[in-house]
């Protein structure tokens, strides 16, 4: 069957895509669910869509025209986010909230007048199938900047991420580092738009990052295992979406990628909810041994 | 090189403020290397922005802070901040030797690779700090007590001199309250400067050697038997804090 698939163009390019956006976003998904992002990045997706109408009406339908015009609204309103709540007592998710849905009504308003009629289910759920090469160079192009970039910043951003305040006290420029985090989010965003679509997206952003996190203790496993994950299940979810016709490749992607969470989530050997049960009976075996007389234990 | 207990943390002049009103008044002291400092007052007087305006994380209005001779500006490997327990997310996925690897972060800048000086550092004060047996526990697997001590090895890996604590024995019971009294013993007996935010006034004489008494100002500073008079601690405590009205 997979020699098979490979003979379509298209299919190939929608493997190629997905291995790839799938592996940026699996990685960058550590960063964002320690950050406590995941809500923010779900809004910077959605307020995408005004650029990308304007994009489409003075450039026309193609994806370097959808890139800039998506990456300026989102930077819009995430920049715009900030200096609403710096220059307010608003809290940050609140200005986002008002700035997003604004950005989002903008965008519907203006999707009337574009020339070519834009079907909006296309935006919301995407089309890996149907990625051109330039689609292919973006994604590939934004997971040379994304990632390289995460890796070289890894320590600051890591002390960021665990405590602000001592980060702080050790020279880190936290708010440079959140303009980094939100700057690889959009980038990221981006390349998936036109993949998996902006609501499916944020699946594959915290979905991998999640499952993750209730396996390990540590950060590095946390954002390589995270790509990995990301990667295996967007190949595994087009590989069932061409098995069986009919169903959506970006909707497969994604709930292969929630079939491995809900596997985390009951049988992770250490934070998993089976776990958790067995080990209440274990620990108060070990929990004795403190009454023992010495000699007894051999020590 | 000079003994470390040379070293004088020297504060003159300084004031700081939030949205005009001063929570620092003009305040200027000495404390050197092998001195256990307690940071004493009441709520709001000041003892928190003190030591977060010596970490860095505070602007200051006015005055300098010098270390060694040297004027601090921004954040040094010198000094190390301890946040206050409740400020942390445990859960993070870190181990207690990944959280004190972190330490090093600061000497190591950006890029430069995590090398054998930098285990040894780690591995000393993991030792020191008798943490060996729980170095690959998770965090959020540790008592209160433990993670006091976590958070000392990682000022003791950065290898810093200055170690501001946030009232680090809130919420610790007895057993770990004297574990950590006769870590911060050990500590300055090897020429640390301990510089700690302190409520319970009856073990001020048994923990700390110096004293600084705030209320906004400056009320004393200086040896414990001398400064933490009855006199002096009314004054600290009794007068209202200025809170602009």
């Amino acid at each position: 069957m997979i020699s098979e698939m490979l003979q379509h163009d298209f299919m190939r390019r929608a493997l190629l895509g997905g291995l790839i956006i799938g592996f940026t976003n699996g990685f960058l998904g550590a960063f964002i669910i320690m950050r406590r992002m995941a809500l923010m990045a779900d809004a910077l997706s959605h307020s995408m869509l005004p650029g990308l109408a304007i994009g489409l009406m003075v450039a026309g339908l193609n994806a370097g025209s959808l890139f800039i015009g998506g990456i300026s609204a989102a930077f819009f309103v995430a920049i715009g986010s900030m200096l609403l709540s710096r220059g307010s007592r608003l809290k940050e998710d609140t200005s986002l909230a008002i700035l997003y849905t604004f950005a989002f009504s903008v965008g519907a308003v203006l999707l009337q007048f574009t020339p070519t009629p834009v079907d909006l289910k296309h935006y919301l759920f995407g089309n890996i199938l149907g990625m051109g090469n330039a689609d292919l160079w973006i994604a590939w192009g934004v997971a040379l900047i994304v990632i390289p970039g995460l890796l070289l910043l890894q320590r600051p951003l890591l002390l960021t991420l665990f405590d602000p305040a001592v980060a702080r006290s050790q020279g880190v420029r936290v708010g440079l580092m959140h303009i980094v985090i939100v700057i690889a989010s959009v980038l990221t965003m981006i390349s998936s738009a036109q993949s998996v679509g902006v609501i499916l997206m944020l699946g594959l952003l915290v979905g991998p990052a999640a499952t993750m996190y209730l396996l390990t203790d540590r950060f590095p496993v946390m954002m390589w295992g995270g790509a990995i994950l990301g990667c295996v299940g967007a190949l595994t979810g087009l590989t069932l979406s061409y098995r069986f016709e009919g169903i959506p490749s970006g909707a497969a992607i994604v709930i292969v990628l929630f079939t491995v969470f809900l596997c985390a989530f009951f049988f992770g050997p250490r934070y998993g909810l089976l776990a958790k049960l067995r080990k209440s009976r274990h620990m108060h075996e070990e929990s004795l041994e403190r009454w023992r007389p010495p000699a007894e234990t051999g020590k | 090189m000079s003994k470390p207990h040379d070293h004088a943390l020297k504060i003159a002049d300084l004031t700081v403020s939030y949205a005009r009103v001063p929570a620092l008044h003009h305040i200027s002291f000495e404390v050197r290397c092998g001195q256990c400092i307690a940071l004493l007052g009441p709520n709001g007087a000041g003892k928190t922005t003190l030591l977060k305006t010596l970490a860095g994380l505070v602007d200051r209005e006015s005055g300098t802070i010098h270390f060694h001779g040297r004027e601090v500006v921004g954040a040094t490997p010198d000094i190390a901040y301890l946040p206050q327990r409740g400020q942390v997310d445990w859960d993070f996925p870190t181990t207690v030797r990944g959280l004190v690897e972190m330490g090093r972060y600061l000497r190591l800048g950006w890029y430069r690779k995590y090398g054998g000086d930098d285990d040894r550092a780690v591995n000393m004060a993991i030792e020191a700090m008798d943490l060996k047996d729980l170095q690959n526990r998770q965090i959020s697997a540790l008592s209160g007590g433990q993670q006091q001590r976590t958070f000392l090895a990682r000022a003791l890996a950065q290898e810093a001199h200055v170690l501001l604590l946030d009232e680090p024995f809130t919420g610790l019971d007895k057993p770990n309250q004297d574990n950590l009294k006769a870590t911060l013993k050990r500590l300055r007996e090897q020429g640390k400067m301990l510089l700690v935010s302190h409520h319970d006034l009856p073990s001020v004489r048994e923990i700390f050697d110096q004293v600084l008494l705030l209320n906004g100002e400056l009320i004393g500073a200086g040896r414990t038997a001398d400064v933490f008079t009855g006199e002096n601690v009314q004054r600290t405590f009794q007068t209202h804090v200025f809170s602009g009205v």
